[in-house]
């Protein structure tokens, strides 16, 4: 009770403002002090700079081993050989089997999980209770691990015992072989990556679908438009920019998978699916060739970059148009 | 403890007694089976302890990379027996082997010193050994102030003792020249034939002695509900070792050759390419249809299960396979195999799981203090009759009454399998820095050719080129 009495009577109130007055501007004299406005700027940027740092030292260290003759198991034959890791490259037929390998992959899983995640979405756009339950399993496969989808697939493929064979011999295809075939590997770790990323997709155009304005649409059902017309002219148009998003994300992901090949055919059979990370993964780890390998990575590395930045020149490009900035 | 027990389980670990005679003793005393194992393991301790002073680093502790095996099981059953030993703490992390190696390989490239000791394979050693990742064990092993006199190391299996150590010139054989000790060998696993008793007698098919036999039989096994041989098939130099290289060596066929210091690729040879045609035709016939993917691990639980009818693959798989819950489990049985039928025995290539020395351990002393124990003959017992440390690495545990017995009575033909392989196994690979990367290549000329991608001929010419190219590349060829 005394405790609010000082506290709350007006005198003691006053006097408490003063003092806070007080010790806020002496505070503030002492920061002044303490750190001058010329350096303000850099101790507020100093997290961020640490940030890039640690990002910047590793891939410097990347582009210098790329440019060494770097083998652990030869560490005295260690020396700069410059560009020649990349030199080799022009001329060797694996890499140029590794870069079709991995951008057919990364189209075709990209590709193919677009087109799917675009059509659910476009089902699942009413909001209904059914609708909103659906869009939620659907989500499951994102939430597995792509290592452990893979080898569920990979059991689920099973000649023997899996049960996809089981469904296959039902409509008379005995001897579908899967990963462990040249010709159906590819197919079978694009279906497992379909599997597990088009939920992805499928959410954020859902998300866009559901934000898109009414009005468009309303003018053109008064105006007769027919349907497919409203979603080729109005829809997809208005979309183009959570499609790019969505595009731009998995093609980055898709282009540097491992977890899903390496798991289910180890890059075989053959040559068939050596792609970036699996053949770099290779190189190191089990050749320990770093200097191949940190070249194998700096490729891929430049491929996202272009990549990537034609993207967000086409996004920001559409941003504006649906500002009217174009 | 009952003194007069106590005394006989010292007696015979002092060599005393022949181990007939201690069984008789204790069956006489009333003493079970498992009982005297316990007894015995307790003394062997008390035994090691007499001739050297384990304690001289107690109070220490280690750290052990391990890979999850049922060695690693083996010695953790026995390893309080150590601790109290010694006075060490060892503490251990388990990894599995998908991805043990790549721990290993970054832990030792990284030079962290949080491991002293850890499993290896002796190729991997190729690596390790010229990385100046690992020790030269001949420091500890011939130093008498360091090694318990009672080790033995000319106890181990010349061939696999061999195969852990390399002088580090590419191309130079396995444990000759100025070699180093990178690895002391453990357990080991030879490359055999394990079958399904049952399917080949309702077959009528005896057993194949050599790989046209061996086409003909496993065609003859093939049926809508089992294939007839599994042997590996991954994009992996696992592939090319087990069966695969065990065969090929038996036609007198290597991976390399050197001259005047120089590697080049043998494997484009005639005999070679008549070899690869047989083995390309038998797995198209009568392999897994899923044989591209195959490891260690889908041979051996398809021939448990009943898939297969036989296998050309590690022997302790056959083991593991005819015990357990194993839907086969009692009738597997083991033959040895030549797969050329003018060899006078089998050449199996051989597989080590070894104990290494990590370069940056903190402790070095204290640390081969526990690979002596690991490696040495008690424990090597204590493994071989009480858990399932298959296939011991040392002849006096081979040689073993108790061993043999237990295995002749629960895995009849192991013991005789091994016998007739033994003096011709060994690695049959040319030792030098580029193991994994040529072998790897191999393994992926050889789903090319299954697949029907790459005819034999060409696919084994391609292969040389490419393999000559690398070798010279790495200044090697």
């Amino acid at each position: 009770m005394r405790l609010w009495f000082r506290s709350s009577h007006p005198s003691f109130q006053r006097s408490a403002i003063n003092q806070v007055t007080t010790t806020v501007s002496t505070h503030r004299k002492r920061r002044r002090r303490l750190i001058s406005p010329r350096v303000l700027p850099y101790v507020l940027s100093l997290p961020a700079l640490l940030v890039c740092i640690g990002i910047l030292v590793p891939f410097a260290t990347a582009i210098y081993y790329s440019l060494q003759r770097y083998r652990l198991s030869q560490p005295w034959a260690r020396e700069m050989n410059w560009g020649q890791n990349y030199l080799r490259f022009l001329t060797d037929s694996d890499f140029w089997n590794t870069l079709s390998v991995s951008l057919q992959y990364a189209f075709l899983t990209v590709g193919l999980e677009l087109l799917i995640g675009l059509g659910i979405a476009l089902l699942l756009q009413r909001r209904t209770r059914l609708n909103n339950m659906v869009s939620i399993m659907l989500l499951m496969p994102l939430m597995t691990a792509p290592a452990l989808a893979a080898l569920m697939w990979k059991l689920m493929t099973n000649p023997g015992f899996g049960i996809l064979n089981y469904f296959l011999t039902l409509v008379g295809i005995d001897d579908f072989r899967w990963g462990s075939s040249p010709s159906s590997a590819l197919f079978t770790v694009v279906l497992v990556d379909i599997w597990v990323y088009t939920p992805f997709i499928m959410i954020l155009l859902l998300a866009g679908l559901r934000s898109l304005p009414t009005q468009p649409f309303e003018a053109a059902a008064l105006d007769g438009v027919p349907r497919f017309q409203q979603f080729y002219r109005i829809t997809l148009p208005m979309l183009m920019p959570y499609i790019l998003t969505a595009a731009l994300f998995r093609l980055l992901e898709s282009i540097q998978q491992f977890d899903i090949i390496y798991a289910m055919t180890q890059g075989g059979p053959g040559d068939t699916l050596t792609v970036f990370q699996v053949e770099a993964y290779l190189n190191f780890f089990q050749s320990t060739n770093v200097g191949r390998s940190a070249a194998l990575l700096m490729i891929l590395w430049a491929i996202t970059f272009f990549i990537s930045n034609i993207f967000i020149k086409n996004w920001l490009r559409l941003r504006e148009r649906a500002r009217g900035e174009s | 403890m009952y003194e007069k027990e106590k005394g006989l389980a010292r007696d015979f670990l002092q060599g005393k007694l022949t181990r007939r005679e201690l069984i008789k003793r204790f069956s006489a005393l009333g003493l079970s089976a498992s009982s005297a194992g316990v007894l015995l393991n307790m003394q062997a301790s008390q035994v090691l302890a007499a001739d050297f002073d384990w304690k001289a680093h107690s109070g220490k502790g280690l750290k052990l990379l391990l890979n999850k095996h049922p060695y690693t099981d083996a010695m953790i059953a026995n390893l309080d027996n150590f601790k109290e030993l010694s006075g060490m703490d060892v503490q251990y992390d388990i990894f599995p082997e998908d991805v043990y190696f790549d721990k290993v390989t970054a832990a030792l490239s990284s030079g962290s010193s949080e491991y002293d000791a850890f499993m290896t394979g002796a190729y991997m050693t190729w690596t390790y050994g010229p990385a100046g990742w690992v020790e030269d064990l001949n420091e500890w092993i011939q130093d008498p102030a360091k090694t318990n006199p009672n080790y033995n190391w000319d106890d181990m299996l010349e061939g696999v003792r061999a195969s852990c150590a390399w002088s580090g010139k590419p191309g130079e054989e396995v444990g000759t020249g100025d070699a180093k000790q990178w690895c002391i060998p453990w357990g080991y696993e030879q490359n055999n034939l394990a079958y399904n008793a049952g399917m080949l007698e309702a077959a009528g098919i005896a057993v194949p002695t050599n790989i046209d036999e061996l086409v003909a039989a496993a065609a003859a096994l093939t049926s809508d509900d089992a294939y007839g041989i599994g042997v590996r098939g991954s994009r992996s130099w696992a592939t090319i070792h087990p069966g695969f290289l065990s065969a090929y060596a038996n036609f007198g066929e290597k991976d390399l050759s050197l001259e005047d210091g120089k590697l080049s690729a043998a494997m484009n040879t005639d005999v070679s390419k008549a070899f690869h045609a047989k083995w390309v035709k038998m797995i198209q016939e009568s392999g897994a249809k899923d044989w591209a993917t195959h490891t260690w691990y889908q041979v051996g639980t398809d021939l448990g299960a009943g898939k297969s009818a036989m296998i050309y693959d590690a022997d302790i798989l056959g083991y593991f396979m005819n015990g357990g819950d194993n839907k086969m489990a009692g009738k597997l049985a083991y033959a040895p195999f030549a797969a050329n039928p003018d060899a006078s025995a089998p050449t199996p290539n051989i597989w080590i799981w070894s104990l290494a020395m990590s370069k940056f351990s903190k402790d070095k002393d204290a640390t081969w203090n526990f690979l002596q124990w690991a490696s040495g003959p008690e424990h090597g017992l204590f493994g071989a009759t009480q858990m399932d440390f298959v296939n011991p690495v040392r002849k006096s545990v081979w040689a073993d009454e108790m061993f043999r017995e237990r295995l002749n009575t629960s895995y009849p033909g192991y013991v005789e399998m091994h016998d007739v392989s033994a003096p011709g196994a060994k690695i049959h690979f040319t030792p030098q820095p580029l193991f994994f990367d040529l072998t790897t290549e191999w393994a992926a000329s050889l789903q090319k050719m299954v697949a029907g991608e790459l005819p034999v001929d060409e696919g084994l010419d391609q292969l040389a080129d490419s393999v000559n190219g690398q070798l010279k590349e790495a200044g090697l060829g």
